[in-house]
């Protein structure tokens, strides 16, 4: 049984089950519960480009997954976490952490609204990590999103360039102009020719 | 001190569920088939959202209390406790916690859940608490009801509580599920059984009397190891005095 086992190892993940949105999604699903965090990142006083982002979570037949939960975690403009590890220390509201489900977008998109990160670390590219969570999934999965647009950054930053070169694709968010914000596109595909890469982290 | 940018230890895939798991059906289109690429942690692991205390409101860790209308819900109340720890165990204090599950028909608020059982207008059944200094979480909540499903014929969900904690870095990250000791349809789900055989126990909670209130409510306790350091800290020396 579970006492006594605290240090036979790590507590095994099980799935995050079709029914989490009234517990980790309230307020987007339109539960009576408050979120701890929504899919909309931005802080009165963040100063940076604001951007969009938005995808798809698609299963191995191409189908577009209605039930599953997308986590973001990403640095401030100027590449600073809100944690104690980065000890620059940020000085501004900007927490860098998003969550939302697939299931109210009329699509089944995933959309968050943030700002543009800066890069954290030395020879680092700008990037925002991923969460991916859904029924069917018995450990979730963590992914990164890149930047089209920052190819130089890219070509240098070693956890990109660490994932064999055909499969980099995956990894990199397209950013379409033709709005007010500039919005970066990032479909997640668990399966096939396209599958995602993801990172044992 | 505490060096807070050493990496973590990797994730124990003897302990964790294979990514696809054919008897969990769902696992089968979902799951990803590449290997999981290795990445060296950087700034962006070793850092995560930080959750504590203030990420509460006043009924958030009492599931009998935050979903009434005009009464008390249905069921066996029960008092849900256990403490968080790391790989080294280590308290992990100030951590949120959060829960949800079915009502003690078996089930779920969601929308989505078309289960002919019925609802209770006093029972919602999401809350969340955080750790204390000594890395323990606890809340109230009911004994939530076992549930069909649609994965086989005759297919039934044991008697479970989902768990979500961030931990203290992206790394520790971990959602998962907490069952009742002496459950018969253990044996027969395929979401537990996709747990390796030696983690198994890990899932399953204990009966405690000494968590039990009398006259009030019943009480399991679930401890929670996250993932800790990759090495261990080097001993203080002794004193030589």
């Amino acid at each position: 049984m579970n006492s006594g086992k605290l240090h036979g190892g790590q507590t095994p993940s099980q799935t995050v089950g079709p029914y989490f949105a009234y517990g980790l999604t309230p307020e987007q699903y339109g539960y009576p519960l408050t979120s701890i965090a929504s899919p909309d990142l931005r802080t009165p006083d963040v100063q940076g480009q604001e951007i969009r982002i938005e995808g798809r979570v698609l299963d191995g037949n191409g189908a577009v997954v209605d039930d599953a939960m997308i986590e973001i975690w990403q640095a401030d403009p100027e590449g600073r976490y809100a944690h104690p590890a980065d000890t620059r220390g940020g000085n501004i509201a900007f927490k860098g952490f998003g969550r939302c489900g697939t299931g109210t977008d009329a699509e089944n998109r995933f959309v968050f609204d943030s700002v543009k990160p800066g890069a954290a670390e030395e020879g680092a590219a700008p990037h925002i990590n991923v969460i991916v969570f859904m029924r069917g999934l018995l450990s979730h999965l963590y992914t990164r999103i890149y930047f089209a647009d920052e190819a130089a950054a890219n070509a240098k930053d070693p956890i990109l360039q660490s994932v064999p070169a055909e499969r980099r694709d995956t990894l990199i968010a397209q950013r379409d102009e033709s709005g007010v914000v500039p919005v970066y596109r990032f479909d997640i595909h668990m399966q096939g020719d396209k599958e995602t890469v993801f990172f044992d982290v | 001190m505490t060096d807070s940018r050493k990496p973590y230890s990797p994730r124990d895939w003897s302990a964790h569920p294979a990514i696809i798991a054919p008897d969990y059906k769902s696992t089968r289109l979902r799951g990803a088939t590449k290997p999981l690429i290795p990445l060296k942690q950087t700034l962006s692991e070793l850092t995560g959202p930080v959750f504590g205390q203030d990420s509460l409101g006043d009924l958030d860790n009492d599931l009998t209390k935050n979903g009434r209308k005009d009464g008390e819900p249905l069921g066996e109340r029960i008092i849900v406790s256990g403490k968080v720890v790391d790989e080294l165990g280590r308290p992990q204090p100030n951590m949120l916690v959060e829960v949800w599950q079915a009502n003690a028909a078996g089930r779920y608020v969601h929308k989505v859940d078309q289960h002919d059982a019925p609802l209770d207008p006093n029972f919602f059944g999401g809350g969340r608490c955080v750790t204390d200094e000594n890395g323990v979480y606890r809340f109230y909540s009911i004994k939530p009801g076992a549930y069909p499903w649609g994965n086989h014929p005759n297919a039934w969900r044991p008697n479970h509580i989902h768990f979500s904690l961030f931990g203290p870095s992206l790394c520790t990250r971990l959602v998962t599920q907490m069952y009742f000791p002496g459950d018969p349809l253990l044996d027969l789900d395929p979401i537990f059984l996709a747990t390796p055989e030696k983690a198994r126990a890990r899932l399953v909670s204990d009966f405690d009397l000494s968590l039990t209130e009398e006259e009030f409510a019943l009480g399991y306790r679930f401890d929670i190891v996250l993932r800790g350091p990759q090495e261990t800290p080097m001993e203080t020396p002794m004193e030589t005095a």
